[in-house]
């Protein structure tokens, strides 16, 4: 089951990358991270958001790279920065201190609790895929005030059960986050290829608030591996608009002049 | 504090079965000295780092390693370390012991590390099965406000090994840009190695600049270009390309072993690794 709509002038990545592009606002403070929260960011800073502070966990704050980074402390983040600081630094003083409005993450695995896995497909002493790891997710997740968070929907990444909980969504549900003493608010939202999914007062579960144009929900439900949950009053999210499209391809188009710019090899 | 050859020392200072961290967050990552490690066909190192890249990639396929610590693994922005993942999956080339943290408790345990603490404390892992899977993360009250605590132990290479852009004719050494962790693993370990792009009369360190003086460090090497194929700013820049064609190379393990032959085993030293890609078109 694809969501892709045939017949739509964008990619489903385009449509996830503008409608978490329009959840930020001018002078929020994001944590991003690299991938599609960083496009996702930076065409926010492009178009309504100018005075956004992006801040990388490699050290960078306040950056405006031209052209997106391939990796998490690409150059374009550091000479484009207002500071750039220790990552201890940025752990310690920047996102445990409290002071970032929203922390960007992605994950292979989500849980109806908005739980991440980014560890291990399988048990851990013998994973049947070993990821990268949780990295700087985990307290992202702890201490930034709200999480967004981006994935593609699909049985296999919206599980019942997360082979390993690398970041705390909210736990178990029904206020057990509140009562882990994690800071933040933990997820509010995630944006997938179908819609948006929001937890639900109380419960804590998450449910699918809204849908991008042509999208059947029974085509969310079944990408679900969990009983998903569709408010009555399901929200349309409109189209990517002319400008945000052209902003988000020229982005894309010098990203990727970019990145094939031959280097030549050093002495 | 003497400058020597890149040889001289991991030969010195490198021994089978050290803790051993190569630091610098994508940039500044010290590839030279970790084929240099696997040129001297050193074993058993417990390697250290926050995200091993390519260079621990490059290490645990060749052998060097029994453990690793860290907080990321991959190949950023592409994808897999695919050796790394063979060797945790299928224990090729050898089986690798892991000790899995976040990079803030990983961070934690540098800065502790560097002050000589016992351990590092944060407000970190909460909710999470980091800590049910490694017995190292543990937890304190706080005795002022009775608040429980995450703690790591204090991370204390017996060598740190670092890339720079400069060093002074006595071995003080400048680091600028995207720095990492390099300070305060470099401050934690035991002994402190650093290669660098060139040396110089004068370092011209900016008042706060970050200056690692030589009195701490055990010894200086120059090599140029001995961050690449990561970036050393206002030296060149990272070849992303290297990166993507890593992916490759990497994800078989004969074409791998094949490149680690003919690249590290098959050239004397860092400048005969990049002489020999530039004659067979840079990417292998």
């Amino acid at each position: 089951m694809s969501s892709v709509r045939a017949a739509a002038p964008w990619t489903p990545d385009e449509m996830m990358t503008v409608t978490a592009a329009r959840m930020l606002w001018n002078g929020c403070v994001c944590f991003v991270g690299i991938g599609l929260p960083s496009a996702a960011a930076n065409l926010a800073r492009l178009l309504h958001a100018p005075q956004i502070v992006l801040i990388y966990e490699s050290g960078t704050i306040g950056t405006r790279p031209e052209v997106l980074p391939l990796s998490i402390g690409d150059g374009e983040l550091a000479d484009t920065a207002a500071a750039v600081v220790p990552l201890p630094e940025i752990f310690a003083y920047w996102l445990q201190g409290g002071r970032i409005d929203v922390g960007f993450l992605g994950a292979a695995q989500v849980d109806r609790f908005g739980n991440l896995n980014s560890t291990v497909i399988g048990p851990y002493a013998r994973p049947k895929v070993r990821l990268p790891g949780a990295g700087g997710a985990p307290e992202i997740a702890a201490h930034a005030r709200q999480v967004f968070v981006v994935l593609k929907q699909s049985a296999r990444s919206f599980v019942p059960k997360l082979d390993f909980v690398s970041s705390a969504g909210f736990l178990d549900g029904g206020g057990a986050r509140g009562r882990s003493g994690a800071p933040g608010a933990g997820p509010q939202a995630i944006i997938t290829d179908y819609g948006v999914l929001r937890p639900q007062p109380g419960t804590e579960e998450f449910a699918l608030v809204a849908r991008y144009e042509g999208v059947d929900p029974a085509d969310a439900v079944r990408a679900t591996g969990w009983p998903l949950a569709v408010a009555e009053r399901l929200e349309v999210i409109a189209p990517p608009t002319t400008v945000e499209l052209e902003a988000l391809r020229a982005l894309h188009a010098r990203t990727q002049t970019a990145h094939s710019r031959p280097v030549e090899l050093p002495v | 504090m003497p400058i020597v050859t890149l040889r001289e020392a991991i030969e010195a200072h490198v021994r089978d079965g050290d803790a051993v961290a190569l630091e610098g967050f994508t940039h500044l990552i010290p590839f030279a000295a970790g084929q240099e490690i696997i040129r001297q066909g050193r074993r058993r190192l417990h390697l250290i780092r926050m995200t091993p890249d390519l260079v621990y990639d490059q290490m645990v396929g060749a052998g060097c390693a029994r453990a690793l610590t860290f907080s990321w693994g991959g190949n950023p922005g592409v994808g897999s370390a695919h050796r790394i993942r063979e060797a945790i999956e299928a224990g090729w080339p050898q089986p690798l012991e892991v000790c899995e943290h976040s990079h803030a408790g990983m961070a934690a345990g540098y800065v502790a590390g560097a002050a000589r603490l016992p351990f590092g404390v944060l407000r970190g892992y909460l909710g999470t099965d980091l800590a049910r899977h490694n017995p190292a993360i543990r937890s304190v009250e706080c005795p002022y406000t009775g608040e429980r605590l995450a703690t790591v132990p204090a991370l204390n290479p017996d060598v740190t090994i670092l890339h720079a852009q400069k060093a002074d004719r006595s071995g003080n050494v400048l680091i600028s840009g995207i720095l990492g962790a390099q300070k305060e693993a470099g401050l934690a370990a035991r002994k402190l190695l650093v290669t660098v792009e060139e040396v110089v009369e004068d370092l011209a360190a900016p008042m706060n600049a970050v200056v690692l003086p030589h009195w701490v460090i055990t010894a200086v090497a120059c090599v140029p270009g001995g961050a690449w194929p990561s970036y050393a700013r206002g030296y060149y820049p990272r070849d992303n390309a290297f990166y993507i064609a890593w992916d490759e190379i990497s994800r078989d393990r004969q074409r791998f072993t094949d490149w680690i032959a003919r690249y590290v085993h098959g050239t004397p030293d860092f400048a005969g690794f990049l002489a020999r890609l530039r004659a067979d078109g840079g990417l292998a």
